[in-house]
């Protein structure tokens, strides 16, 4: 060290100062990286940006689930009524119906509410068979299961 | 508010309809389980008129009309329909629920705000995905339940009929039908809808049609299901809940069934959709000199010395006795034999007859309790110890060459041990073989007698020689 000039001590400790800077500019970018990161893990656990969608699907995976375990313990006797009531409870698609139907329908809006009245109406009288035909048939057929004696 | 409670109403009905299906896991509590289901569906619709009411009267006077006259035509149907016809029936039904998910569908399409899916050009391309696999699923429940329903109920030969290419149309029409669906979502167009529900119209006759008879009870188990996925696909476009777990309920019901009944027939559910099982090329399988073995016939008299000398006889329904009505004369029959102090049992196969358990409601509806009704597992090994087995209408389900005979079509298959009873009594229109069309090694044996004729009216001059 004695042989140096003060001129490339200088310059040495210029480079050293700049070294720093570099690897601090770094650490800053990587701290802010790090901090985005946490961010929007946060976000994403508090729930604020998922699709409803995702909830939907948890949902209706679930029920899949739970359905099978139902299922499995329907006895077999009991299969044919299993089959008509499933059909009564899959017109719960009645409500779609219900809101095709009821559209404001006034001219200026055009035809389209209309046609949804009319597809609606359809799906409506389709739906109502199945409820009322679906329940009243399983009813009939399960009051005649009886025991011995 | 508004929007939280009506999304925990529709939770309740869905949870109503998990109670229904929970309360057939025994005759005693599935009548509980119905009321369930009825409530739940009140639930379900009274919430959606009270929170999202009809614009006018007009609309409300269209939804009371459209109500009464699908209601009245459902209750009435309910109650003239008899119970051999429950398979048709429900077939039926089916194609109810997919052509109410077609129209649903239509009606988001064209009218998106009143589902909240924003206005006509604009819809959320998840909804739109969503719209078009309900409408394609539903549609192709439609006519593919049309068909099953025109074959169930005889109006549509039960023979698989077989178009030139099948599999390459199914093809092409699957992979037309996705090519729509990306089209659609990209364009919101409605010409490109109406062509979706087309192509899976289509789609529906081609992917039945070529299922033979044998392997109806399959079918509808699988539309069953395919009505739950579409009820689930427009529960998604709604985000409704109650439609949502339904759809999973009823999707995963028919799937178990159709998994049980591919089971029941040892055949993969892959083979059953191709079809083409049941038609007249097995029956050359058989071969002409077999059927001119002699077998042993009896009469009504001869059936009735045996049985009322017996200590136990299980009865082996199928097919045949929903066909001639024969369950009432069966049950009148079999209480005179309790009434000798014979044992009597009933053994169902399962798939016996068109549509899982269907037997069991025929036997049910003839006053036979439940708890003299058996599963396969369950009596199986019984009729080693049974003096007579009563075979009613049944073949392919009592055939041994599913054990013995790796050829058969039917090998593999779960079958009931009629031939281990000390004497097996066949009631049979004919010689002729079963769905499978396969012989059945048992008319041969020296312990089986054959009782040719109707069976309701063999059934009923036995009981009067009793």
């Amino acid at each position: 060290m004695a042989n140096l000039t003060p001129e490339e001590a200088l310059e040495r400790a210029r480079a050293a100062a700049e070294a720093a800077r570099q690897a601090a500019e770094a650490a800053q970018t990587y701290a802010d990286y790090a901090a985005d990161m946490v961010g929007s893990v946060a976000h994403a656990a508090t729930g604020g940006a998922v699709d409803p969608t995702v909830f939907r699907l948890a949902i209706f995976v679930l029920a899949v689930f739970v359905g099978y375990y139902v299922v499995w313990s329907v006895t077999p006797a009991l299969h044919t009524p299993l089959m008509s009531v499933t059909n009564a409870i899959s017109s719960v698609i009645v409500v779609g119906a219900l809101l095709a139907v009821g559209v404001s329908a006034m001219p200026d809006l055009g035809a389209g509410p209309w046609w949804a009245k009319a597809f609606g109406f359809i799906a409506l009288i389709l739906a109502s068979i199945n409820i009322f035909g679906g329940f009243l048939v399983t009813q009939r057929m399960l009051a005649m299961y009886k025991k011995k004696g | 508010m508004a929007a939280n409670l009506s999304a925990l109403l529709y939770l309740v009905a869905g949870v109503l309809f998990i109670l229904a299906l929970r309360g057939l896991s025994s005759p005693a509590t599935s009548r509980k389980g119905n009321l369930y289901g009825m409530v739940g569906m009140g639930i379900a619709i009274l919430t959606t008129v009270v929170f999202h009411p009809p614009a006018d009267v007009g609309s409300w006077l269209i939804i009371i009309l459209g109500m009464a006259i699908g209601g009245g035509i459902g209750a009435v149907v309910a109650k003239r329909v008899p119970m051999t016809a429950m398979p048709q029936l429900v077939a039926a039904f089916h194609s109810g629920v997919g052509l109410a998910a077609v129209f649903v569908a239509a009606g988001a399409l064209y009218a998106p705000e009143a589902f909240g899916l924003g206005s006509v050009g604009t819809i959320h391309g998840g909804s739109l995905v969503e719209m078009s696999l309900g409408v394609a699923i539903g549609a192709v429940t439609f006519t593919g339940s049309i068909i099953a329903f025109l074959k169930l109920d005889g109006r549509m030969s039960g023979k698989p009929i077989m178009l030139p290419q099948r599999h390459l149309l199914n093809i092409v029409l699957g992979a037309l039908l996705v090519v729509l669906i990306a089209v659609f979502v990209a364009t919101e167009s409605h010409v490109v809808f109406w062509f979706i529900a087309l192509v899976s119209f289509v789609l529906g006759v081609t992917l039945i049609i070529p299922i033979g008879g044998a392997d109806m009870p399959v079918v509808v188990s699988m539309l069953n299901s395919y009505s739950g996925w579409a009820a689930a696909g427009i529960g998604f476009t709604l985000g409704n809940l109650a439609l949502i777990i339904t759809g999973a309920l009823v999707g995963s019901s028919g799937a178990i069934l159709s998994y049980i009944m591919c089971k029941g027939m040892n055949r993969s559910f892959i083979s059953v959709i191709l079809g083409g099982f049941g038609g007249d090329s097995a029956a050359a399988a058989g071969g002409g000199a077999v059927e001119t073995r002699p077998v042993k016939q009896g009469s009504a008299d001869d059936a009735a010395f045996l049985m009322k000398n017996a200590a136990k006889v299980i009865i082996v329904p199928g097919y045949g006795m929903a066909v001639a009505q024969a369950q009432h004369a069966l049950r009148e029959m079999a209480d005179k034999l309790k009434e000798e102090g014979v044992e009597v049992k009933y053994a169902i196969h399962p798939v016996a007859g068109r549509m899982p358990g269907h037997m069991n409601v025929l036997l049910a509806e003839a006053n036979v309790p439940y708890d003299e009704v058996f599963e396969l597992e369950d009596i199986n090994s019984e009729f080693a110890q049974a003096d007579v087995a009563f075979v009613i209408g049944a073949n392919d389900v009592t055939n041994p060459a599913a054990k013995t005979d790796p050829a058969s079509p039917i090998f593999g298959m779960p079958i009931l041990d009629v031939e281990k009873a000390k004497t097996v009594l066949f009631i049979k229109r004919g010689m002729g073989s079963g769905y499978a069309g396969v012989e059945n090694e048992l008319f041969f044996k020296d312990n089986t007698m054959m009782l040719f004729g109707d069976a309701k009216k063999m059934v009923e001059s036995i009981l009067k020689s009793l």
